[in-house]
């Protein structure tokens, strides 16, 4: 890292917008925090004082947890709002609702929205730090950066490693933002899936988009599934889950096919014995759990430096 | 004002339906266009057209004035003033107003209301009653009420029989069907299908969407030899399949405008619902084709789609902001910028936004012909400005050339001998 390196980003949107300074910045910082989370008394003051809203427009059960659980182990205030408790439904419009909880003084806004780009009009109408906790199809940072770290953890480099992103690469934002991660760190990232779900451009934005299941995986370093969905807005993507799991399912077979010590993930939840078998999902070279606990140490590291880029 | 003459001096007259291209002075007398020379009227005003381009005033087939129903957007009086201001005497509202334009009622109020604007309005009545696409409007009855053409613009004409029905009805009335063409199904998305819409996680719309129904529509102008005018063309398939129809004598006319000849879906970038519009943005080299298109004559009218929407319908997320752009203030500068390019002259520019228009619509406009009325506007091609929010005449702002440095414009638009805007 070039020394003079100050880490400047006042929200946290996407993974494009973050230079492989940043992202190193960001995994260092979170791997000095992560101890916290394994001492008996797991809490530090440095976000005493400080109020984060978890805005969550979608279902979330892991993110919003990993957040809030990373912003208590900092001693924040977090506050949850959900869409089933939220004035969306009576009608009231982002800007108004930004509007109101920009007036109630918070630090740090968490936002996950079922619309690409939510979170980008929301810096617009606050103050608040904005952090992206996933949206729409579009970007999920924290989880990338968070599979970045556990990748790493593991494997020490990220440059020149083999990656593969198997399944809906087209509707997920975890691929979105691990494409651009990983190829931004020097890694190479082949995807495969159903043409169904390979998106107009991939390879444009630095993926290789192969044309079978076993190139992509074979001699992978790391081997990461998609939960798939059948059809999305009255869009026939896949015939059955049946046929998916049997065409593109990652079986331990197929997972012999990558190095003998890749890495198996998933950004969960998982649909079991479709996208990823049960037997490699919890295998030894699963390291899925790992990536829920590096959720929260990657998610107390963002906190931490939104509020420290403060000027 | 009205009552007044008025002499246009050492402007560059450019009348492509007379063949003319040549400096000179234009006398307007009584609204029209009259013989120059002799004892000039007492009350003759002069404007110093030196420098200028004096044409026959612009013509803009393809606006949406919002009037009847969301005159919060726009309303004909407001609609008018922009298409002065922006060097246009005439322009054709698109009837997807609240209630839509499929009867003589809504037509002769829209006329009615019209009197008062800065320029002519040409009512295009709905293709199917309530734009339902279910069963043929009233288009007679239109017809005899002042419609100008057909359309249920804003959506497509799913059915094939009602289209092809459509085009054999409106013929016997002299209209010609005006279609937005866009396969509903494949069109859910809200900007084109690219690598930007797969960087931006924003759900497209491809090409073929467009591609298929305009085809739809060559296939049954070819088969019932009715015409067919191709609304807001965005892609370099539709500009293929539109000329090589026409290269077979097809009676098929199109139009486009100047976002598609302008920008490309990279101005999405930021989630700018100033850039989201139906059909959307297209990639480079769809722009690239509709400019080729506007050079080799595959175009017949640059049209704005001029659709007003306030900050209630575009200050909100991407997936939500509705479709569309105002364009009559800008559509004259970005054009001009294609005859600075080297893709059309300065003939070519006037077909494109005023003769062609004008005969594709059956109007008696598009000429500086002696005895014509006197529609011009005087166009100065080096007056540069910025068109910032301020300057906006529209009611709506929502334009993606705001802030943009543009050159050239109307500095007087005159309709019928009076001056309904002028810049000194």
């Amino acid at each position: 890292m070039a020394t003079g390196y100050q880490f400047f980003h006042r929200h946290i949107l996407d993974i494009g917008h973050l230079s492989a300074d940043d992202i190193d910045h960001i995994l260092n910082t979170a791997e000095s925090l992560k101890e916290i989370s394994d001492r008996s008394i797991k809490k530090v003051p440095t976000l005493r004082g400080k109020t984060i809203v978890n805005l969550f427009f979608e279902p979330s059960t892991r993110t919003r947890l990993s957040f809030e659980i990373a912003a208590k182990r900092m001693s924040g205030d977090t506050f949850n709002i959900s869409a089933s408790t939220s004035s969306a439904t009576k009608g009231e419009t982002l800007i108004d609702t930004a509007r109101n909880i920009q007036a109630m003084r918070p630090d740090i806004i968490i936002m996950r929205h079922s619309f690409s780009g939510a979170p980008y009009m929301l810096t617009k109408y606050v103050d608040a730090a904005v952090i992206n906790a996933g949206d729409g199809t579009h970007e999920h940072p924290s989880q990338a950066l968070l599979d970045l770290m556990t990748v790493r953890e593991h494997k020490g480099l990220l440059a020149n490693l083999k990656v593969a992103i198997i399944g809906d690469i087209a509707h997920s934002r975890v691929a979105h933002s691990n494409i651009s991660g990983f190829t931004k760190m020097g890694a190479q990232v082949f995807v495969h899936g159903p043409s169904t779900f390979i998106p107009v451009g991939l390879s444009q934005l630095g993926a290789t988009v192969c044309s079978s299941l076993r190139e992509a995986v074979q001699d992978a370093d790391v081997v990461m599934t998609l939960r798939i969905q059948k059809e999305r807005q009255n869009d026939p993507l896949l015939p059955s889950f049946r046929e998916y799991a049997e065409q593109y399912g990652i079986t331990s077979e197929r997972a012999s096919w990558a190095k003998p010590d890749a890495l198996i993930m998933h950004p969960g939840p998982i649909n079991r014995g479709i996208e990823l078998m049960p037997d490699v999902a919890d295998s030894s070279q699963s390291v899925i759990l790992d990536q829920v606990t590096n959720g929260v140490a990657v998610r107390m590291a963002l906190l931490y430096l939104v509020l420290s880029s403060e000027v | 004002m009205n009552t007044k003459s008025l002499l246009i001096r050492n402007g560059r007259i450019i009348d492509p339906a007379n063949r003319v291209d040549q400096q000179g002075d234009l006398l307007v007398q009584d609204g029209c266009i009259a013989e120059p020379g002799g004892t000039l009227p007492a009350d003759v005003r002069e404007i110093d057209a030196a420098g200028c381009w004096v044409v026959p005033g612009l013509i803009d087939m393809h606006v949406h004035l919002r009037e009847p129903g969301e005159e919060y957007k726009e309303d004909i009086l407001s609609g008018t003033r922009a298409a002065a201001a922006g060097g246009f005497t005439g322009v054709a509202c698109m009837p997807n107003t609240k209630p839509v334009n499929d009867c003589r009622a809504v037509t002769l109020m829209i006329l009615q209301l019209a009197v008062k604007g800065d320029a002519r309005v040409y009512p295009v009545g709905a293709i199917s009653k309530n734009s339902d696409g279910t069963s043929l409007a009233e288009i007679g009855e239109m017809r005899q009420a002042g419609i100008v053409a057909v359309s249920d613009d804003g959506l497509p004409v799913r059915d094939s029989q009602l289209m092809r029905r459509a085009m054999e009805y409106s013929d016997d009335f002299g209209l010609v069907v005006i279609s937005h063409s866009e396969e509903p199904s494949l069109s859910q998305g809200v900007m084109n299908e690219g690598v930007v819409s797969t960087r931006l996680g924003l759900r497209g719309i491809p090409t073929a969407a467009e591609s298929i129904m305009v085809y739809r529509e060559i296939a049954l102008a070819e088969y019932t030899g009715k015409r067919v005018h191709i609304a807001h063309v965005s892609t370099a398939m539709s500009t293929d399949l539109i000329r090589s129809a026409k290269a077979r004598g097809v009676r098929v006319t199109a139009e486009t405008t100047p976002h598609y000849f302008t920008l490309t879906d990279e101005a999405v970038e930021g989630y700018n619902t100033n850039a989201k519009m139906n059909p959307p943005l297209r990639a480079e080299e769809d722009r690239q084709a509709i400019r080729l298109g506007l050079s080799d004559g595959t175009f017949d009218a640059i049209a704005t789609d001029h659709a007003p929407h306030s900050i209630l319908e575009k200050e909100v997320e991407f997936d939500l902001a509705m479709n569309g752009i105002i364009g009559l203030e800008t559509s004259l500068p970005l054009s001009l910028a294609l005859v600075r390019d080297g893709v059309i002259d300065e003939k070519r520019l006037v077909e494109l936004m005023s003769l062609n228009p004008a005969t594709i619509l059956g109007l008696k406009a598009g000429t500086l012909s002696l005895g014509a009325v006197a529609d011009i506007t005087v166009i100065n091609p080096d007056r540069a400005f910025c068109y910032s929010e301020d300057q906006v005449v529209s009611k709506s702002k929502n334009s993606p050339f705001l802030g943009w440095n543009l050159l050239g414009r109307a500095v007087y638009t005159i309709m019928g001998g009076r001056i309904t805007h002028e810049i000194r």
